[in-house]
């Protein structure tokens, strides 16, 4: 579509340029949240419960108030407005609609380990420390609930009024039972994934003050500088008194889209009225922060004798932990995506999510969708193996293709390359890999994956951007996305450059400030070059009409002849005048220099997922990835060989930041697969540091090799699609599939350590 | 205590608790964020500086330790405003994405790449595996570090 509007993709679109943010960062010139002081600064720190289910006795802060040092200790009684509600749209079956609640700061009970109880603020970090610990909590534990289908058991302990029962989505299509019953083959599989961290290199952490207009202002690493509205909410302040200025994060994956600092921030602020800092260390940020929510998954699949997929009947449960969160969302992106992107006449999925006392789940990277990669794809597998067809061929049998309607009711609109994605990432791994020692074994597996992007379509999402020439040409953007390191700001500056003709060292972008910059929502959901790019683009083509409108006269022309190429309009005989003379006559002439462009997705009404009725999302990205192991049969080790991923992204703006989305989102994938587990015993986090939380190392992994296919079928600037989020799917279930290729023996948990992989072969007894 | 060391060129003179790190100190005292705070704990390279010429974490180095030491973060490699050839082979092989491990992973490699000026690939992975990052997968640092060993024009 844009590419007919303008006749050719323009050409620095497609280019890899060298990032803007990425030239301040090797010269260690970007300042992150915690890089920054400011004279007078109080620094904050969060007093945590270490029991995951126990009611609050005594609650004395007088010894800590008495401590050298300090300035405030706050409690659940000090916070103004001391509960967050949130709406979560669209929950239509049996729970009812849903007000996810979440405390401030705990009120006589606290729900999970490491849930914040109080605030202290002091002079010196150390001094707030101490103090910390002088806070007196007598706990009273009580019974708590640490499993999913313990928590929706009959009797077991409630950790909220009412029910443990969080949310609950149904999708029913076609004759399920009918087809499991007459089926040439039938499998049968339950998988488990764990909980993950996000492991951002950078914990949380801002730096707030309020500023000389009397507005609380608060610098911090957010994916969401909306956020804003819920610190004045908390603040019982009007929310134009709050700005929230949104730093270059050291990385987000969903796990800085929650509030995290900013809320205590706010209150320390308003209640000392004084500069105040708060980082949270690693060992908080693993305590302290949300998880990705671990699934168990039951799958019975039925398959004709050719191999194509007839059914699936898929029961899912999930642990929210002691806050809903997004959690009702998170299992909504299951529920949608269970049955892969593949066309199955007859699906029933049973999803259910349940609150436990164990940490709290929410957003991180894949958002609900990636799980469920291991489970449909393992299943695709055993079919293809039980029907003797290879791994490309089975995928290709089975894809969704354009016109195709999900079990949901959702058609697919927009064209589906996954048989080439699939044929392309087998065949990149290239000739087999011998066995470098009698006791390894080399195998290899193949997982595809869908993964929508943009938000749901009944959040009428929408985001907007300011684009405007100053007098000498340059250009300046103005856009309040959260730069999360994918480079989601730089991707704007190109596509400005391209549609107004000037070079990307002549366009300034000012991003993510809630006061300063037009709000673009969260960057989330593998949205923001989608929503914002098409912002920025609509914006950009406004402004060029504008310019080449006032140009027209200047020149004699027609507007519609004219082009904006190299800081100059041109006619088509070939003069030219230079942007800064059209630029002079705007002025003289009072047309404006700027425009602020606003983009709204294609937007929906709620959906009843059990009838089918229709639209979830925008649209989706397709993906595959292959993977060649080497399995020690003497240890279980597992070691990845190769690495090919491979995804349309419709239109890379980018292609090295693109192929940066996959490899890294593909290692990501590899240590959920291989390595990362948060361990808990009663609810009790084992693994609070990076030397017990493994995350890959250089050493851990092998080299990923991109394929970026480019339909240019995205909903995107340019036929653009989401790359965020999906590479990070199919890694574990290509390894489950490379795993069984090797040994013959099939891995259904996660992560596929090597003390878990020697018990599956058998080496560690029984 | 008073501790007199060499940061980046030039003699600094600094008061620090015996129990501070060359962490704190750096971030706290002298305001130099090149360093960064990532585990706190040696584990994740994000605070690495160079100590004498070898890359330490410098969250487990207790300042009074350096006394009389070299101590170079980042932006001591570079003279000016030109970049040293491997920041530059970092750019053009968008090794770099959010940047937090960047300032570690930078003096690590140049480091290493001094005692071993001629590396093979395996041999870097090796030398970066005490610096995580968690959103490039590594490969285009690689990329970067074995584009800078056999740059044209290397002696």
């Amino acid at each position: 579509m844009d590419t007919q509007v303008l006749g050719q993709v323009p050409r620095i679109i497609g280019r890899s340029v060298v990032r803007h943010d990425a030239r301040d960062k090797v010269q260690a010139a970007t300042a992150y949240a915690a890089d920054w002081a400011m004279p007078g600064m109080l620094h904050a720190v969060v007093v945590r419960s270490p029991y995951a289910s126990a009611r609050i006795g005594r609650l004395d802060t007088t010894r800590a108030l008495a401590m050298p040092g300090v300035a405030v200790v706050l409690t659940a009684p000090d916070v103004p407005r001391n509960t967050l509600w949130t709406d979560v749209p669209g929950q239509t079956t049996a729970v009812g609609p849903l007000r996810a609640r979440l405390h401030i700061l705990a009120e006589e009970r606290v729900r999970h380990q490491g849930e914040p109880v109080a605030l202290v603020a002091a002079e010196t970090l150390d001094q707030a420390r101490a103090a910390a610990e002088a806070v007196e909590v007598e706990y009273e534990p009580c019974p708590g609930v640490f499993d999913p289908e313990a928590a929706l058991a009959p009797g077991a302990p409630l950790v909220h009024e009412g029910t443990n029962l969080l949310a609950h989505w149904r999708v029913t299509r076609g004759d399920v039972e009918g087809a499991l019953a007459s089926a040439a083959t039938v499998v049968e599989g339950e998988y488990r994934t764990q909980f993950v961290d996000s492991s951002y290199l950078e914990p949380e952490s801002g730096v707030a003050w309020l500023d000389a207009d009397g507005v609380i202002t608060i610098r911090v690493s957010t994916q969401v500088i909306e956020h804003f509205r819920d610190v004045a909410e908390v603040l019982a302040v009007p929310q134009n008194r709050v700005r929230v200025i949104g730093t270059y994060l050291g990385g987000g994956f969903g796990g800085k889209e929650d509030v995290t600092v900013e809320v205590y921030l706010g209150l320390l602020v308003l209640r000392t009225g004084r500069p105040v800092k708060m980082v949270w260390s690693r060992q908080e940020s693993l305590l302290g922060r949300a998880k990705r929510h671990p699934y168990l998954m039951h799958y019975r699949t039925a398959a004709a004798s050719t191999g194509e997929i007839l059914a699936h009947d898929i029961t899912l449960v999930s642990d929210a932990g002691a806050y809903a969160y997004l959690s009702a969302l998170v299992l909504l992106y299951s529920t949608v995506t269970a049955a892969g992107p593949y066309r199955v006449p007859s699906v029933r999925v049973d999803a259910r999510v349940a609150y436990t006392n164990n940490p709290p789940t929410s957003a991180m990277r894949g958002f609900g969708a990636m799980q469920m990669v291991f489970g449909y794809e393992s299943q695709v597998d055993r079919v293809a193996r039980a029907r003797g067809l290879d791994p490309v061929r089975i995928r290709a049998l089975n894809a969704l293709r354009r016109g195709d309607t999900l079990p949901v009711g959702q058609v697919i609109e927009t064209h589906v390359a996954l048989p080439e994605l699939a044929a392309r990432a087998w065949a990149g791994l290239g000739e087999p890999s011998r066995p470098r020692a009698p006791h390894l074994r080399v195998g290899r597996g193949l997982a595809s994956n869908f993964q929508p992007y943009g938000r749901i379509v009944w959040l009428h999402d929408w985001s907007s951007a300011w684009v405007g020439f100053e007098m000498d040409g340059s250009l300046v953007v103005r856009c309040g996305a959260p730069d999360v390191g994918g480079g989601q700001a730089s991707s704007l500056c190109q596509i400005a450059a391209a549609v107004l003709g000037v070079e990307l060292e002549r366009v300034t972008i000012h991003i993510s400030d809630s006061a300063l910059t037009p709000l673009a929502g969260t960057t989330t959901a593998s949205r923001q070059l989608y929503m914002s790019g098409n912002a920025v683009l609509k914006a950009c083509r406004e402004l060029r009409e504008q310019i080449l409108g006032v140009a027209a006269t200047l020149l004699g022309a027609e507007p519609t002849t004219l082009t904006l190429v190299d800081n100059a309009a041109w006619a088509p005989d070939g003069r030219q005048l230079p942007l800064a003379d059209v630029l002079r006559q705007c002025a003289r002439v009072g047309v404006p220099r700027s425009h602020l462009g606003v983009y709204h997705a294609p937007a929906g009404e709620p959906v009843d997922l059990e009838r089918g009725q229709g639209k979830v999302f925008p649209d989706y990205t397709f993906g595959a990835h292959a993977v060649e192991v080497e399995v020690d049969l003497e240890t279980g080790q597992v070691r990845v060989r190769k690495h090919v991923a491979a995804h349309d992204v419709g239109r890379a703006i980018n292609p090295q930041s693109v192929a940066g989305q996959i490899q890294g989102g593909a290692v990501q994938g590899l240590g959920y697969g291989l390595m990362e587990e948060i361990l808990l015993e009663e609810g009790i986090n084992l693994t609070t540091s990076f030397a017990s939380y493994l995350i890959p190392s250089a050493a851990d992994v092998a080299d990923v090799e991109p394929v970026i296919l480019e339909s240019g079928e995205g909903l995107g600037p340019f036929g653009a699609r989401g790359i965020g989020e999906p590479p990070i799917g199919p890694p574990a279930a290509a390894l489950a599939n490379a795993i069984a290729d090797a040994t013959g023996v099939r891995v259904t948990t996660l992560p596929i350590t090597a003390e878990r992989m020697a018990r599956a072969l058998g080496l560690l007894g029984p | 205590m008073i501790v007199n060391f060499i940061l980046n060129g030039r003699p600094r003179q600094i008061e620090a608790p015996a129990n501070e790190t060359l962490l704190q100190t750096l971030r706290d005292t002298l305001g130099n964020f090149d360093a960064k705070e990532g585990c706190n704990e040696g584990v994740c390279g994000a605070c690495t500086v160079l100590l004498d010429g070898r890359p330490v974490a410098s969250c487990l180095v207790l300042t009074p330790t350096v006394r009389a030491h070299t101590v170079v973060t980042l932006r001591g490699v570079q003279s000016g405003d030109d970049l040293h050839p491997l920041q530059q082979a970092f750019l053009d092989h968008g090794a770099v994405q959010c940047g937090f491990c960047t300032p570690g992973i930078l003096l690590t490699a140049l480091a290493f790449l001094e005692r071993h000026p001629r590396p093979d690939r395996e041999d870097v992975r090796v030398a970066l595996a005490g610096n995580l990052c968690r959103c490039t997968g590594y490969t285009k640092i690689l990329d970067a570090v074995q584009a800078y060993v056999s740059r044209p024009g290397r002696s």
